[in-house]
């Protein structure tokens, strides 16, 4: 049994620990916004957050994740989720939207830590999620997009 | 959600024609899929055609039939039938249509989506469908307040009598409707009334795709649910021989393994025992014919081939009298590698084969070849096999698969284990799966005469044909050419009096199959670069040099001169940059792209900015045409960059992201699209920002450095000083 907190809820999985934690999201709680890509860290469609950090689920053994905090795409909470969301739709950023949950989860981590990032930190930080369908100018805007939805939320 | 069910209705659909415009309404099949019968139960629909539903709560429902892989399909088709419809755009909802005749591409006869057709080969049938539907709405809501239809119109989801100024909603007027006979003839709107059509709308997919909700092929859930990877031979052609299948079935969570056409399957409770039972598996394969196959060999092979002449795509005057007359010769070779496609979504298939009929849910873009395929397999009849169209997370014609093998495995192993199967791609499995874009070997000459200008072009090129021995031979091969290996090659918009097109078949074996843009991927880059040498062998402008040659190409013309002016072509470009300029037509859109590109001194290129023009008749959402410009340059500068897939021994070298790797957020340049206006024929958007990006980067960094680049991906030792 390996015991996992994720988006708040406490869950005791009949898995074998080196199951990446991927699987286990999607496949023993169907939380099936979190996406396979690469299977090897390569493009972030896998992104979730362990304690708040983004990481690439489909590398990460769940007995990694237990006594941790994982939050997935549908657990993003609204302070984090909602600028972005909302960014997203006004610049019309998904094509396919495969990766997308992914470049959301990794974006979020980014406003978190830098609330007004530049291009080069978007950059840094972006990186790692490829999006096939070439998306990047629009998640560019949208993350700078997002990051002005969320200080005017802050500062209300 | 239940359909209002009433005889004339059905009397219409026998009927399923309607006058005139020969519009062919196909047959409502209700509670098609689980998402659609979860909604509120009490909601009952007016389906007036198979493209179009309205709820009584006044919600419409456009029913797609070309699938969403990211191109729009979901947004651009749904403005064709609610422009028409009146309808209020924020009840709009799009759905995918379920496999029947009714829904068949209306130029290839069958269900599927592809060549970037989707909405210039709608642009008729979805406005007749809305403009039904309104006019029967119309009609019940004048039946209702006893008045003259003509006294009546439509407006944003509502039916309004102008005299009296009453109104009732769509979804009132629903049940009403749903009693009448559809007109026999409808009356399209002037394109100068459009009031969506034509304006930047944003996309209807975006909510579910930010949100984790989207349901693609990989996301769907069928209760008792099992997972299969499969082990494929390692060289194309191979067989299996032995497997020694004792580990794995004794692994926790490994219920079967099963032989298979294609291989072996390890069927197991969920992802990763499938994946760890695979890895267990003791196959021995007989590698067949490939089993030496290597790309440095075949590229001598490929050169071999193109000595010799080959089947005769375009022919005018007479090249080699030309040639011979010519002031000035030149000659070169182009190379171009084999291509994963490498959608986000790595393929997969759900498949649940019962005695009494079988289910399929897949992101496809294939629906009638998947279907015929599943009941083939199964013996069952095609009417028995439904086809759950999911999105696509990717597309770019990997999931159009004329032998349908994705979907044959997934049926082949549940009617082998009697339970509901998803087969699950890995990203290896996806990188050396095969179907990729043909490599090809170009072999190109011209002559100018004492101005600079070609008196004569000689194009050959070599590559594999995915046409041939397939249902299609018959439609795209004609006189021994395959039509996808020479379209935009053959048809050379530049004037040149004397010209050859030829094609040598390159020998078959490992998969190919059309990769976004297809044959305009390797012949745009040979064409619009080799021109691009020519211009600067004639000493002229590169710009001004085609625009020269352009006469009879008013359309080639506009385009090329909208990109040159955004682009600011003629002033110096920024220092350390080179400019290059390319224009490509494909899928009866045209498209010039000018890339501003630099070098680092260990030959790393990167390309800052792309100023994209296209004219591709009227637009339906011209957001849309500029994300696909966007991804076009994305998609088509991952190729020029990176893109080789190359075979040692038979077996394919590279196998995930870190060895094929895809243009990254640090890697994109700013993309500036620009729409000509134009009231010309519609053409494609998907594919056309694809071919002439590779070109324009080769012909900037020729500018800058001097290095002609004549084989991609490009390399870093092409581009260094001598």
């Amino acid at each position: 049994m390996v015991k996992v907190k994720v988006n708040g809820k406490e869950h005791a999985l009949d898995v074998s620990p080196d199951t990446p934690l991927l699987w286990v999201v999607r496949e023993s709680l169907g939380l099936t916004g979190t996406k396979f890509g690469c299977g090897m860290a390569q493009c972030g469609a896998c992104t979730v957050h362990l304690d708040g950090e983004a990481v690439r689920s489909c590398v990460t053994p769940v007995a990694r994740a237990a006594g941790k905090e994982v939050t997935t795409i549908e657990g993003l909470s609204p302070e984090l989720g909602r600028p972005l969301q909302q960014a997203w739709i006004e610049e019309d950023v998904p094509q396919c939207g495969y990766c997308q949950s992914g470049q959301i989860m990794a974006a979020a981590v980014l406003l978190r830590e830098n609330p007004k990032p530049t291009d080069a930190d978007i950059d840094d930080c972006m990186a790692g999620n490829i999006c096939r369908c070439g998306t990047y100018p629009r998640i560019r805007r949208a993350i700078h997009r997002a990051a002005e939805l969320q200080a005017q939320r802050g500062g209300k | 959600m239940s359909a209002i069910r009433n005889l004339s209705r059905r009397g219409f659909l026998k009927a399923s024609a309607l006058a005139g415009g020969g519009l062919v309404l196909g047959v409502y099949l209700p509670q098609l899929d689980g998402r659609a019968a979860a909604a509120d139960e009490n909601v009952k629909t007016f389906a007036p055609n198979a493209f179009v539903r309205i709820g009584t709560d006044d919600s419409v429902t456009v029913l797609i039939n070309h699938s969403e892989m990211g191109q729009g399909t979901f947004t651009s088709l749904s403005l064709l039938v609610a422009e028409e419809l009146d309808a209020d755009w924020s009840k709009v909802r799009a759905e995918h249509a379920p496999v029947d005749p009714a829904y068949n591409h209306t130029g290839f006869g069958i269900q599927m989506v592809g060549g970037s057709t989707s909405t210039w080969t709608e642009w008729e049938r979805l406005r007749k469908a809305g403009a039904s539907a309104r006019a029967m709405l119309i009609a019940a809501a004048a039946e209702t307040w006893k008045v003259e239809p003509k006294s009546c119109r439509a407006e944003n989801g509502q039916v309004i009598h102008a005299d009296s100024g009453r109104k009732l909603s769509f979804g009132k007027l629903a049940e009403a409707a749903s009693r009448l006979k559809p007109p026999d003839d409808v009356t399209l709107k002037d394109p100068k009334d459009f009031k969506l059509i034509g304006k930047p709308t944003k996309r209807l997919d975006t909510p579910e795709k930010v949100n984790g909700t989207g349901v693609f092929g990989l996301d769907v859930k069928v209760p008792g649910l099992l997972v299969a990877l499969v082990a494929r031979p390692p060289v194309f052609g191979g067989k299996l021989k032995s497997v020694n299948a004792e580990r794995t079935k004794a692994a926790a969570g490994v219920r079967h393994v099963v032989e298979i056409e294609r291989g072996v399957a390890v069927v197991a409770d969920d992802f990763w025992p499938a994946k760890r039972g695979r890895e267990a598996l003791e196959i021995v394969w007989d590698e067949g014919p490939l089993a030496t196959l290597d790309s440095r060999a075949q590229r001598e092979q490929y050169a071999e081939l193109a000595k010799k002449p080959g089947a005769v795509a375009k022919k005018a005057g007479d090249v080699t009298a030309a040639m011979g007359r010519a002031a000035k010769k030149f000659e070169a070779v182009y190379e171009m590698p084999y291509l994963a496609h490498a959608p986000m979504e790595p393929l997969n298939c759900v498949a649940d084969v019962r005695p009494d009929g079988c289910d399929v849910w897949t992101g496809t873009q294939f629906q009638t070849g998947d279907r015929d395929a599943a009941a083939q397999l199964t013996g069952l009849k095609p009417e028995q096999v439904k086809v759950h169209t999911t999105l696509l997370g990717g597309g770019f014609g990997r999931r159009a698969v004329i032998d349908s093998h994705f979907v044959r495995e997934a049926v082949e192993i549940s009617k082998a284990v009697k339970a509901p199967v998803k087969v699950i791609w890995t990203r290896e499995d996806d990188i050396r799966g095969g179907y990729y874009r043909p490599a090809a070997y170009h072999a190109i000459s011209a002559g100018l005469d004492g101005a600079g200008n070609p008196v004569a072009w000689q194009h050959r090129i070599v590559c594999q044909s995915f046409i041939a021995g397939t249902p299609f031979e018959g439609f795209v091969i004609k006189d021994g050419v395959d039509e996808t290996s020479v379209e935009g090659a053959a048809d050379l918009p530049y004037a040149v009096p004397n010209l050859l097109v030829d094609w040598q078949k390159a020998p078959g074996g490992v998969p190919t199959l059309w990769w976004r843009s297809v044959g305009h991927s390797h012949n745009a880059f040979v064409v619009e670069t080799f021109l691009d040498e020519l211009a600067h062998a004639a000493g002229k402008d590169p710009y001004e040099y085609r625009r020269a040659l352009l006469g009879q190409h008013p359309r080639h013309k506009r385009t090329l001169e909208l990109a040159a002016d955004k682009a600011g072509w003629g002033k110096p470009p920024p220092e350390g940059r080179g400019r290059g300029i390319a224009l490509h037509e494909s899928f009866g859109s045209f498209v010039a792209q000018v890339a501003e590109v630099s070098v680092s001194g260990e030959g790393k290129v990167r390309v800052h900015r792309v100023v994209c023009a296209i004219d591709c008749g009227p637009t339906v959402n011209p957001d849309g045409v500029r994300a696909q410009m966007e991804g076009g340059v994305a998609f088509g500068l991952t190729a020029a960059l990176y893109g080789a897939i190359t075979f040692e021994k038979g077996r394919v070298k590279q196998r995930n992201f870190h060895d094929y790797p895809i243009l990254r957020m640090n890697e994109m340049p700013e993309v500036e699209a620009h729409i000509v206006p134009s009231t010309d024929k519609m053409g494609g958007v998907g594919e056309t920002g694809v071919p002439p990006i590779a070109p324009a980067v080769a012909n900037a960094l020729f500018a800058l450095t001097g290095k002609r680049v004549r084989r991609l991906p490009i390399r870093a030792e092409d581009l260094k000083k001598d």
